[in-house]
């Protein structure tokens, strides 16, 4: 049994309507349908955070988001984070300190540190591991992660 | 994933309807951070899920009725953790809430959805035992209300009916000031479930209130009104008799994967301890 519906989000600032699966989730639609394939599946359980999204403003696992769920809102992945196809203070500071090494955690990386600054400009080093506690990182660079995040907010204050 | 039919009811009565007609062959999606992991892994197969998110009676928020704090069913951890009220007035319930998997977890998993899963490793239950929250259950025969004590019967069973859905969570406000706290412990912050998970609550009148989960079947509560166990100048053995009858129904799996039966006991009671004299300290404080 499938079935399908028809609906609308705003993906990173462009209005979007797809005809889904109902079954299928967030991650699904975002990678299969709207080719948007920075955001990564990996467990599958809301455990990683490699799929993480914003979806009305807040950072969500999309494999955990039925894409009717999301029918209606407005959706942030990695490909909205740049301006102009420049490189946002955020993405610049996750290269400048090594925060990236193999790459695959980093799209939900960067969502979680870009939903951190957004609500708070100039968090403290736990305030960050406590915001990325959701992503987890294979190559361990989490003490990067947190310098590029601190980096980035220092950036952004100026 | 296998295939479903996808609902989302506008009203209250329309959701309870389908729930009615469906009966097991319906899930209800709020969250949706276990459901959708049991659906891709097949644990559970509905002919359809009913998602309740856009039912108007069920928008998520917290209000002050009367002499009761009102938790909407839909409302989610980030939003319990972060309200003044909450914090100020159930502090045990706002750090609970506050440790439920990660963030991404807690902008999206529902007070109402960790209850009705019932896990016995469900962080909110042991605050909202010791509060004691009543759940309000909406159904075919109209509205209910529930101590959530008389809610659990063990792991995923609660004695919801067909057709039944919780709509609200609510907490008496305290005639008498109580210091809380709620503690876990677990293998990893921000992933892991709770290996032990533990409210104390300590009232003006010595009354200690202690509920904890994630060592049995379902989450237990338990109260002592001697005022021994809030008397940190009673004798010792005296108060650790008493917190041992209150653990004594304690019955940790043997087949758990988390933590071991021993292990499990061992941390019940060192919790218990320290979440004893930190709810006396903040009665204490005020």
């Amino acid at each position: 049994m499938s079935e399908t519906l028809s609906i609308t989000m705003t993906v990173n600032g462009r209005r979007r309507t797809v005809d889904v699966e109902v079954h299928h989730t967030l991650l699904d639609v975002l990678r299969d349908d709207l080719q948007l394939t920075g955001t990564k599946e990996c467990c599958l359980v809301g455990e990683c955070g490699a799929c993480t999204v914003m979806l009305n403003g807040r950072t969500v696992d999309s494999c955990l988001v039925l894409a009717v769920e999301a029918d209606g809102g407005e959706i942030t992945t990695v490909e909205g984070l740049s301006q102009g196809g420049d490189l946002s203070a955020l993405q610049r500071a996750f290269l400048e300190k090594g925060a990236v090494q193999c790459g695959f955690c980093t799209p939900g990386q960067l969502i979680s540190a870009h939903a951190l600054l957004k609500e708070n400009p100039h968090p403290s080093v736990p305030e960050i591991q406590e915001a990325l506690a959701g992503n987890l990182c294979r190559c361990a660079c989490y003490e990067q992660l947190t310098d590029a995040v601190l980096a980035a907010a220092e950036e952004q204050g100026k | 994933m296998r295939g479903f039919s996808y609902e989302r009811p506008a009203r209250l009565a329309e959701a309870v309807a389908l729930l009615q007609e469906k009966g097991p062959e319906a899930s209800v999606l709020a969250g949706g951070t276990d459901l959708i992991i049991r659906l891709r892994d097949g644990t559970l197969t509905p002919a359809v899920v009913v998602d309740i998110k856009r039912v108007e009676e069920l928008r998520p928020g917290i209000r002050e009725e009367r002499d009761r704090l009102v938790i909407g069913a839909t409302t989610v951890m980030t939003d319990i953790a972060a309200h003044p009220l909450v914090r100020r007035q159930f502090s045990a319930l706002a750090e609970a809430a506050a440790v439920v998997g990660a963030v991404q977890i807690r902008n999206r998993a529902t007070l109402a959805g960790n209850l009705c899963n019932a896990s016995p490793a469900a962080d909110t239950a042991p605050p909202l035992l010791v509060y004691g929250a009543e759940l309000v259950i909406e159904g075919p025969g109209g509205t209910r209300r529930l101590s959530l004590d008389d809610f659990f019967v063990r792991s995923g069973v609660t004695t919801l009916q067909r057709g039944e859905l919780v709509t609200a969570v609510e907490l008496p406000m305290r005639k008498r000031r109580m210091g809380s706290v709620h503690l876990r412990r677990t293998r990893r912050r921000g992933h892991d479930l709770a290996s032990v998970t533990l409210c104390c609550g300590v009232d003006a009148a010595g009354v200690t209130r202690l509920a904890y989960g994630s060592v049995g079947r379902r989450p237990l509560l338990r109260q002592d009104e001697t005022g021994v166990l809030a008397d940190r100048e009673a004798r010792e053995a005296s108060r650790s008799a008493l917190l041992e009858q209150m653990f004594a129904q304690a019955s940790p799996s043997q087949k758990s994967m988390r933590a071991g039966p021993d292990y499990r006991l061992a941390m019940l009671r060192v919790l218990g301890w320290r979440a004893l004299q930190t709810a006396i300290d903040r009665l204490k404080q005020g």
